[in-house]
């Protein structure tokens, strides 16, 4: 296969998988958004703090699912390797 | 060759599902996999428990003793949770709603007992999904009927319908798929720590085991349940 060979393709899906996990960037920063807000929201009323710590952990979790789609590509990449022939 | 970079730093990188013994069926050869082995030991342990919980509840006393107290706790903590996100439909869903939580919650947490935690497999996770799926389904047609189902399909216009169509069908993919790639990071994040770090990994994995095992566990299982329970409620408010 010249030198097209499975280092070259291991060495590619390495880098995609790299690039998948920057997704990590947009629920980062969605979270910290909402735990500020949770934060602000418990300053001014501090009797509704567990309501409003379980709102937000659900809302992050949610949040989180397209970082954990960016994670389950780079996790397939790496170690299901599909792309080998 | 044909070895990831990763997989070549160390023999003993171990985290995926292993096959135990296969047999054949029908002509096809099915595996039984850690997965299973997992699952089930998952299951003993909450068998026992309960066993134990129903003897300790049918010899009930006024001063409940430390067991009782504990089974009390569990039973109230989750009566509390449910009730308070599905209101009077609670009564319905309790039990599926409880017994989907301690079984999440002890399998998460079982890694911390050197298994490998059956939720970080996509088969298990998959079938609770399909499950919510279902129920979400079924309890909408029985409560909102077939007028108010295909109402709520074209819910702003008619043409809206293959997007609310993909919208449903995108639910139980995206809760199994959360929990999933939740459970499996912390299984591949430990597996690296052991294999790559096993020189110095002496007592602070401790502290991850804490976070991946515990934390991250309890808060996925809450997720999931409380995902369920307001997609279910949804499913069964009618507008009236």
């Amino acid at each position: 296969m010249g030198e097209f060979n499975n280092n070259f393709i291991l060495g590619c899906s390495a880098i995609g998988a790299g690039l998948a996990v920057i997704a990590g960037i947009g629920p980062g920063v969605g979270q910290g958004i909402a735990a500020g807000h949770a934060a602000a929201a418990v300053g001014r009323n501090p009797g509704a703090k567990s309501d409003v710590t379980s709102t937000m952990l659900l809302g992050q979790a949610v949040a989180e699912t397209t970082g954990l789609y960016g994670l389950l590509i780079a996790m397939l990449l790496l170690f299901v390797k599909p792309l080998l022939p | 060759m044909g070895q990831g970079i990763l997989l070549s730093a160390g023999a003993d990188i171990d985290f995926m599902i292993h096959g135990v013994f296969s047999y054949e069926l029908f002509g096809q050869t099915v595996w039984i996999t850690t997965t299973h082995v997992c699952v089930l030991i998952v299951m003993l342990v909450i068998t026992a428990f309960c066993i134990a919980a129903n003897r300790a509840v049918k010899h009930a006393s006024d001063v409940p003793g430390t067991f009782q107290n504990v089974v009390e706790l569990v039973v109230e903590m989750l009566d509390k949770m449910i009730g308070g996100v599905m209101g009077k439909f609670s009564p319905k869903f309790r039990n599926y709603i409880g017994t989907i939580f301690i079984f999440i919650l002890l399998s998460n947490i079982s890694g911390l007992f050197g298994l490998r935690p059956p939720t970080a497999d996509y088969g298990v996770t998959f079938a609770m999904g399909i499950m919510t799926f279902v129920l979400i389904h079924y309890n909408q047609f029985k409560y909102q009927k077939v007028k108010g189902v295909i109402a709520g399909l074209c819910d702003p216009w008619p043409i809206w319908a293959p997007i609310n169509m993909i919208g449903d069908i995108a639910v139980p993919i995206s809760l199994s798929l959360r929990l999933f790639a939740n459970v499996l990071s912390g299984t591949v994040m430990l597996a690296l720590v052991y294999a790559l770090l096993s020189k110095i990994a002496i007592i602070w994995p401790a502290a991850l085991h804490v976070y991946f095992d515990l934390f991250s566990g309890a808060i996925q299982t809450y997720v999931f349940c409380m995902l369920t329970m307001t997609y279910i409620t949804n499913a069964c408010t009618t507008d009236e």
